[in-house]
């Protein structure tokens, strides 16, 4: 614990509690050793021990008091303040009416050693809570705190909510851009890390955008501004995980219920045992002592503080792989998903076309080189992945001419060149080796003869099996909806290993499909939907979870879906799962500590085993070891 | 115009809400969130009187938690 960590009341707390211990301790060991009632002789004895005690009390109590005092008049007489006074001052009144009945004093020590007790628990609960704020708070620690505004020749620091659009904004190496928009002069490496949770650092040029948020690792670039700091995209994210525990779960409405009740009926229970006993037996200040004890442990703070602790911490280690969450329902209702439905094209699919296969393989470059060269400088999609696969300046002086529904004829000089789909090889002639996999081929001749063919397909991520096989394995069912014909999304299906699959569906249909599916889970487990958020905004709404993917930037998406993957990589899925698991566990766990241990210290001092000070562990100890508990939500987590 | 500020010793969830309802009374204030567990306030309110309705929101939240900070 460092001092210089804590905040200002918690530096004030510290030192009184401090103080209080030692006047506490003299007073203490003076009243063992000669015995405080014995000093004065007669009846009115006990008074000096009753102002020594009363200054000790006052000393660490003024504050409780003072509340307890403010909140009656406020309306709100069931808190926490008001029940360590009423036990405290029962006690020193129980003591002092024993003193005054002439009989030996007792209590006075233990009203002071409560209320100390309960101090030192609040300051640790304080000083638990503001540390896992701040240990959560520095992983999302992407709120810049200010920018340099160019300003005619010079540069000025100012708060980045005071920049207006069109500005440029200087940021040098090792700061964060503090604002979205273009580079306007140099190029830089950026770690985007903070917001994707992605590990590599990304090359930014002239003139691309930019997201705030990321940290510029390399070189002095200008940017000019093109969202005000509210619309950019840190704002947007912060703003997203910390409202996130606004959303309230299951869970922390039935802690918000319970502690509704419980806390009245602890007082009355209470009440009874101070009542009931005391008449039967007539050992008034036994009964009314046990009763003081349950007031003690009346107050729910543990529970209360504990349970969205928890949850704020899971969303909070969400967000540091890239992973929003926008609530703690959606945490929750994460743990119990059941049926992954995948968007296939953009999600489990690159999205974009490329060549995946070339036969044959020894002769890849010449076959990629004549391709690239027939089909020239085409923008057809076909056209921009051999191109891209080739990746070489294309061969020019080849003269291409669009066949129809075939491909196309290149000719330069004496060379033909073909290039094109199985017809074009028949008409011509040309014997040629079928090729049957999944997605478009081209077959490459020249001359008359047959030189290779390419397979272009929607690529797999590289991911996407793995992934779908460790949701199989944690028992989910995997469905995967596509636009494509069946013979493509068949094989694609078997491919990954999803258990199912729907083909030619229309944007329409896939709602349909999803609400088909939704009505075949079991209560109690929910339905994800995972897309790329373009075109399933509808499907991302309706079903109980909606993930967008590949988030940075796109408004819609993030409207839409209640989970955003910041990163376009798909193990983000099985990671939020082990976080929501881990995060119910451990709400489980506090639940369930909290109640039990409060309800076995009611016991034991209902029976008069467990006295004040045991009390005073059940209510602030607890809550104290079930924050640290709520803490471990945030560890490591390993992404598969 | 929108400002968010830090909170220093906002200890309870209840105090936030409560603290979140009575500054969204305040007249100027266009809208407002207390956040417990960011321990920072929202504030959307007329750009014209800002610093005047800023120093009612400090007055009514040091009325309901007095030893909570904004800083400013």
């Amino acid at each position: 614990m460092k001092f210089s960590d804590l905040s200002r009341k918690e530096k004030k707390n510290l030192i009184r509690i401090l103080a209080a211990l030692m006047l506490f301790t003299a007073v203490f060991a003076a009243d063992k050793a000669v015995g405080l009632d014995t000093v004065f002789a007669g009846a009115y004895g006990w008074l000096l021990p009753f102002a020594c005690y009363l200054a000790v009390y006052l000393l660490i109590g003024y504050d409780v008091l003072l509340r307890a005092v403010r909140n009656i008049f406020r309306g709100r007489v069931f808190d926490e303040n008001f029940l360590m006074c009423t036990a405290t001052l029962g006690a020193f009144a129980l003591a002092v009416s024993r003193g005054a009945a002439g009989q030996p004093i007792v209590g006075f020590d233990e009203a002071c050693a409560v209320l100390l007790f309960y101090q030192v628990g609040e300051f640790f609960q304080s000083y638990a809570t503001g540390k896992s704020r701040r240990s959560i708070s520095t992983l999302m620690d992407i709120r810049p705190d200010y920018a340099n505004l160019k300003r005619g020749e010079g540069i000025e620091k100012v708060d980045p909510a005071d920049v207006k659009i069109g500005e440029i904004i200087v940021v040098n190496p090792g700061e964060k851009i503090p604002l979205d928009g273009t580079i306007v002069r140099g190029a830089a490496v950026l770690d985007t890390k903070a917001l994707t949770g992605e590990s590599l650092p990304r090359e930014a040029l002239c003139g691309t955008s930019v997201i705030s948020g990321s940290v510029n690792l390399s070189s002095q670039i200008e940017i000019k501004v093109e969202k005000l700091f509210y619309d950019s995209t840190v704002s947007k994210i912060l703003e997203l995980v910390e409202n996130a525990s606004g959303r309230k779960s299951k869970a922390e409405n039935f802690i918000t219920k319970f502690a509704r009740w419980y806390t009245p009926a602890v007082v009355a229970a209470a009440l009874l045992l101070a009542v009931i006993p005391g008449f039967l037996t007539g050992m008034w200040s036994v009964w009314v002592y046990r009763a003081l004890s349950f007031l003690v442990v009346s107050c729910p703070c543990a529970l209360v503080i504990s349970v969205p602790l928890s949850f704020f911490a899971g969303i909070g280690a969400a967000s540091r792989y890239g992973i929003l969450v926008k609530g703690s329902n959606y945490l929750e209702q994460f743990n119990k998903s059941k049926i992954f439905v995948f968007d296939k094209t953009g999600t489990l699919t690159k999205g974009t076309f490329s060549v995946v296969k070339i036969s044959p393989a020894e002769r890849a470059d010449e076959i990629l080189r004549l391709a690239a060269a027939a089909e020239g400088g085409s923008s057809h999609p076909i056209a921009v992945s051999i191109a891209a696969r080739y990746g070489k300046p294309i061969e020019e002086g080849f003269v291409p001419t669009v066949e129809p529904g075939e491909g196309v004829a290149a000719f330069r000089g004496g060379e033909t060149v073909y290039c094109g789909n199985e017809k074009l090889m028949r008409r011509h002639g040309i014997s040629f080796i079928p090729e049957n996999g999944i997605g478009t081929v081209v077959y490459v001749a020249k001359n008359g003869e047959f030189i290779g063919s390419l397979l272009i397909a929607d690529e797999i991520k590289p991911e996407s099996k793995t992934v779908v096989g460790e949701l199989n394995a944690m028992g989910c069912r995997t469905v995967m909806l596509t636009g494509d014909n069946e013979a493509i999304a068949a094989a694609v299906s078997q491919e990954i290993g999803v258990s199912g699959y729907k083909a030619s569906l229309l944007p329409q249909n896939k709602v349909e499909e999803v609400e088909k599916l939704m009505k075949e889970k079991k209560s109690g487990e929910t339905l994800c939907f995972i897309g790329d958020g373009i075109n399933d905004a509808p499907v991302l709404m309706r079903s109980d979870i909606g993930i967008a993917m590949g988030g940075v930037g796109s408004d819609a998406a993030i409207e839409a879906s209640d989970i955003v993957l910041m990163n376009d990589n798909l193990t983000a899925l099985p990671l939020a799962k082990r976080i929501a698991r881990k995060t119910m566990s451990i709400v489980f766990q506090n639940i369930t500590f909290s109640i039990a241990v409060k309800l076995a210290i009611l016991i034991l001092s209902a029976f008069g085993l467990a006295g004040m000070g045991f009390a005073v562990f059940g209510d602030v100890g607890v809550a104290v070891i079930a924050i640290l508990n709520a803490m471990r939500v945030n560890t490591k987590y390993k992404i598969s | 115009m929108k400002r968010v500020y830090k909170m220093e010793d906002l200890d309870c969830p209840n105090c936030a809400a409560e603290m979140e309802r009575a500054l969204a009374k305040l007249e100027g204030v266009e809208a407002v969130n207390v956040n417990f567990m960011g321990c920072r306030l929202t504030l959307e309110a007329d750009e014209q009187r800002f610093d005047e309705i800023m120093k009612r929101v400090v007055k009514t939240c040091r009325k309901i938690e007095p030893d909570c900070r904004i800083l400013l």
